[in-house]
């Protein structure tokens, strides 16, 4: 996520730390305090804020006198295992067991600044800094245990929270007993020697989530969960599309249904219950009456009018000289890729509780960013920053749809008109009007293949999907690449747009891929071949060439019949390519995906199975993006607004699933909650095309698409 | 219309004055504190909502609480026996089925229903069982795992 991107999710990015040092010592108690810094801290949150706030590091972890170790930090978790990833690095740069460690995550009054936990940036950005962290606490405690049992520190050794003499394991020291009645503050110095790959006893090694037991019983609290004495549910009143101005209303009859409380505060009109789904059916006894939509779009016309909507273009790489590449070519391929808007669609819909009490207020919501909630709260309530709280329980899965945060902003709104403890959790057709989705997006690519059979030039030009993905990584001398969205200050899209899991890439990869298997038939070579020779990238060479094994890949000219596509992609620093195996029924045009074989360089791997499961949670996410899920709209009104129309993948569609995540220790750990999706739906359109000669330019990839793009006869 | 209403939860008898319109998801979730059935799309579409009704699987969202009026229900909490997870629980745990976790009330649920129905499903019946509830983490391939483990824990397969 770009800077841009935070700032249309409204957030201050450069918000200050709010821990103050009586709350700060508060929570550490006694024990080793380790204060560390995670690349991301702003310019302003390194400087001091005045009286002795610590507010130049931005996690911190604790030795308590119990032994168990805690850290703190403003990353929540949403599905995507970091509670377990983070604790087994600090469990093995401290040498003790992964069950003492505590992961305090997403509490703005317990934790230090964070930016928010998307951009697959969790293991990669907050894991260095915490294993080094962790190493550091190491050695403090090494130094106070070689003073305590008067032996040099390298006489000594660490098993599960003891410190041992290696030649009299008698004379040991736990951490508790070490820490015990102490207050040691540290930072941390950056001195410390991280374990390397040949001494991991837990990092590399697959554990079980941590939080399975609460998840399986249902004791998992999500914010929708949480509940007050005094706290009312609210319904909110939506226009029946986006833009439409309220003309007249009538409460009356709503005002009748016991218990409930109407808000009306200009458009903003809420009905307020004890119970949820009384104050949901007195909604719908609001008659009101709005305007037409300003918008004049639909799923159809939306392509043609962001082409026309864009303005200047960025460029974002560019190499050598488009014309020139264009003069050598013996084949020039011009081609139209068109993506439509994607819901994120979680399980979960939006949910907070505000609870306002004086002039403090107290913030639950299923959100990635607390402390932007945080900020964005406290702005619409004129307080202070440091009178609001933000905590973040469970997510029922965000995908990078819960990076604003409206509903909080809603609940807060009414729990200030109202004085109550307010409840808003969205409903299901809540979650698909308000949703910002991933935007719909043309991408325009014309490219050659040179005289002598490798690539020419590659013109690509992206509209409004975004940059990630947008690069190649072939060999090609004349190059550019160009981004277009809106003109500042305008907007092109109906409706709110935002990330959506690896956002960009799924689009980019879709139309690069599609691109360099056409060049691919038209020289007459096998897919994998043609990519293999023309790959400027070894590690994708690599990962390429272990899916081909997995999958059994023979070579053979497309359209083969057998319905094999490849599609090759990079995300969040990790390389990935995916081979896919469809069966296409020819008189209906329903896609099936059979197979599919995922491989993956993602450097160190913390934990191959929590790695394993994101993987597959991205191949099967990503059929959905591929083959089904589309937001259909007119003028400003969403069509899908439940899972009748909007179709998310099931347990039918699901194909025999391979992953393989190559060995690669020695580099630093890359993100794994994205990458295996953004390959989905390129590798499914050269599938589909390679099974019926059927080349599918748009996605989703429905029946309808596949049966028009058939060879006729 | 107000009535009080008598049924057995998760072996408890319990007796609330609710109006028994209201579909049971809501009395489930606010007037009883129970938790653990989620919300999912209110229209019977998710199965996030998935109650056992007489042991077998019933959309909450769409059961008017009227309706279970002398039955027997178990929701998700009621399956921990004296802090014992369940078979399928258990299994779920072992197969890291479930990523946010929000479905997973309602799979297990499901899943317990479809056991009792038949123990020994095969792949494609665990597959017709449980398509229609929705799990938007991609978790499918380990739930259908941990289901065909279940079943062979709760058959003796083991
Ligand atoms: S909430 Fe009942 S089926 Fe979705
Ligand atoms: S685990 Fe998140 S919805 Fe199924």
């Amino acid at each position: 996520m770009n800077n841009n991107e935070l700032l249309e999710l409204g957030f201050d990015a450069a918000a200050p730390l709010q821990l103050n040092r009586r709350k700060f010592l508060q929570i550490t108690g006694s024990g080793l305090v380790l204060l560390f810094t995670v690349g991301e801290t702003t310019p302003l949150l390194a400087e001091p804020q005045g009286g002795n706030l610590p507010t130049d590091f931005n996690a911190f972890l604790k030795i308590g006198e119990d032994g168990r170790v805690a850290c703190y930090t403003g990353k929540i978790e949403m599905g995507q295992g970091v509670n377990t990833s983070l604790g087994q690095m600090l469990a093995e740069e401290l040498d003790i067991s992964i069950d003492n460690v505590d992961m305090v995550m997403g509490n703005t009054d317990l934790c230090p600044w964070d930016r928010g936990t998307w951009g697959s940036q969790t293991t990669r950005q907050f894991g260095p800094a915490l294993r080094q962290a962790g190493a550091e606490a190491r050695m403090v405690l090494l130094e106070m245990a070689a003073d305590r049992l008067n032996v040099p520190v390298n006489a000594l050794a660490v098993k599960d929270g003891v410190v041992y003499v290696q030649s009299n394991k008698q004379n040991n020291v736990s951490y508790a007993e070490l820490t015990k009645g102490k207050r040691i503050e540290r930072r941390v110095t950056g001195t410390a020697k991280v374990k390397s790959p040949s001494e991991f006893n837990i990092i590399g090694k697959s554990f079980k989530r941590r939080d399975g037991m609460e998840k399986v019983t249902g004791k998992a609290q999500y914010t929708g969960d949480l509940h007050f004495p005094d706290m009312l549910y609210a319904a909110i009143l939506r226009p029946p599309a986006h833009g439409a101005q309220l003309t007249s209303v009538d409460v009356t009859e709503a005002r009748n249904v016991e218990g409930a409380e109407i808000v009306q505060d200009g458009d903003f009109i809420a009905v307020l219950h004890k119970y949820p789904d009384v104050a949901q059916s007195a909604l719908s006894k609001i008659k009101a009456t709005f305007g037409p939509s300003p918008y004049t779009t639909d799923d159809k016309t939306i392509f043609d009018h962001l082409l026309k909507s864009a303005g200047e273009p960025r460029v974002i790489a560019s190499d050598g000289n488009l014309q020139a590449g264009e003069e050598n070519s013996a084949t020039v391929f011009e081609h139209t890729y068109f993506d439509g808007y994607k819901a994120h669609s979680p399980m979960e819909p939006h949910a907070a509780v505000v609870k306002i009490e004086g002039d403090k207020a107290t913030v639950w919501a299923s959100t990635q960013s607390p402390f932007g909630t945080k900020e964005q709260v406290a702005r619409e309530l004129g307080f202070p920053s440091e009178n609001v709280t933000v905590i973040a329980p469970y997510l029922g899965g965000g995908f990078g749809g819960k990076g604003g945060n409206p509903q909080a902003l809603e609940a807060v709104r009414l729990a200030k008109l109202t004085g109550k403890t307010v409840q808003v959790a969205w409903t299901r057709a809540d979650e698909f009007f308000m949703d910002s989705f991933r935007p719909a997006a043309v991408v325009k690519i014309r490219s050659g293949l040179a005289k002598n059979g490798g690539m020419s030039f590659w013109d690509f030009n992206v509209y409004f999907a975004g940059t990630r993905g947008s690069e190649h990584f072939y060999t090609i001398p004349h190059h550019s690449i160009r981004f277009y969205s809106a003109p500042r200050g305008t907007n092109a899209h109906p409706f709110a747009t935002g990330a959506w899991r690896a956002p960009a890439n799924n689009t980019n990869t879709f139309a690069r891929e599609s691109q360099i298997d056409i060049m691919a038939t038209r020289a007459g070579a096998d897919a994998y071949e043609f990519r293999m020779r023309n790959l400027r990238d070894e590690k994708m060479k690599r990962v390429l060439k272990a899916a081909a094994e997995k999958f059994g890949w023979k070579p053979a000219k497309s359209p083969s019949g057998r319905g094999y596509g490849i599609a090759c992609g990079e995300d969040a620093g990790t390389v990935v390519a995916t081979m896919v195996e469809v069966a296409v029924d020819k008189a209906s045009g329903e896609v099936k995906v059979k197979r599919v074989v995922c491989a993956q360089d993602m450097g160190l791997v913390i934990n191959p199975e929590g790695a394993t499961i994101q993987m597959e949670g991205c191949i099967t996410m990503g059929l959905g993006y591929a083959l089904r899920e589309d937001i259909h709209f007119e003028n400003g009104e969403i069509h899908d607004l439940n899972f009748d129309t909007y179709e998310i993948p099931r347990f039918s569609w699901l194909p025999e699933i391979e992953t393989v995540i190559l060995n690669n220790p020695n580099e630093a750990p890359q993100g794994g909650g994205e990458p295996a999706i953004v390959t989905m739906g390129g590798a499914i359109a050269n599938a589909i095309y390679d099974a019926v000669g059927a080349r599918i330019f748009q996605m989703p990839m429905i029946p309808e698409r596949v049966k028009a793009a058939m060879p006729k006869g | 219309m107000t009535e009080t209403l008598q049924f057995t939860l998760n072996d408890i008898d319990v007796r609330v004055t609710v109006d028994s319109d209201r579909m049971l998801l809501w009395v489930l979730r606010t007037d009883l504190g129970l938790t653990g059935t989620k919300y999912g799309c209110g229209e019977g579409y998710c199965g996030s909502c998935t109650v056992l009704v007489e042991n077998q699987a019933v959309r909450s969202c769409q059961t008017p609480v009227k309706e279970i009026e002398g039955k027997n229900v178990v929701t998700i909490e009621g399956l921990l026996k004296d802090g014992k997870p369940h078979p399928v629980q258990k299994t779920f745990m072992e197969h890291d089925a479930f990523q946010c976790g929000y479905c997973t009330p309602g799979m297990i649920i499901n899943a317990c229903s479809l056991l009792h129905e038949n123990p020994r499903p095969s792949k494609q019946q665990i597959v017709d069982g449980m398509e229609n509830n929705l799990c938007r983490c991609g978790a499918h391939k380990r739930i259908l795992e941990a289901v065909q483990s279940a079943s062979k824990e709760l058959v003796g397969g083991r």
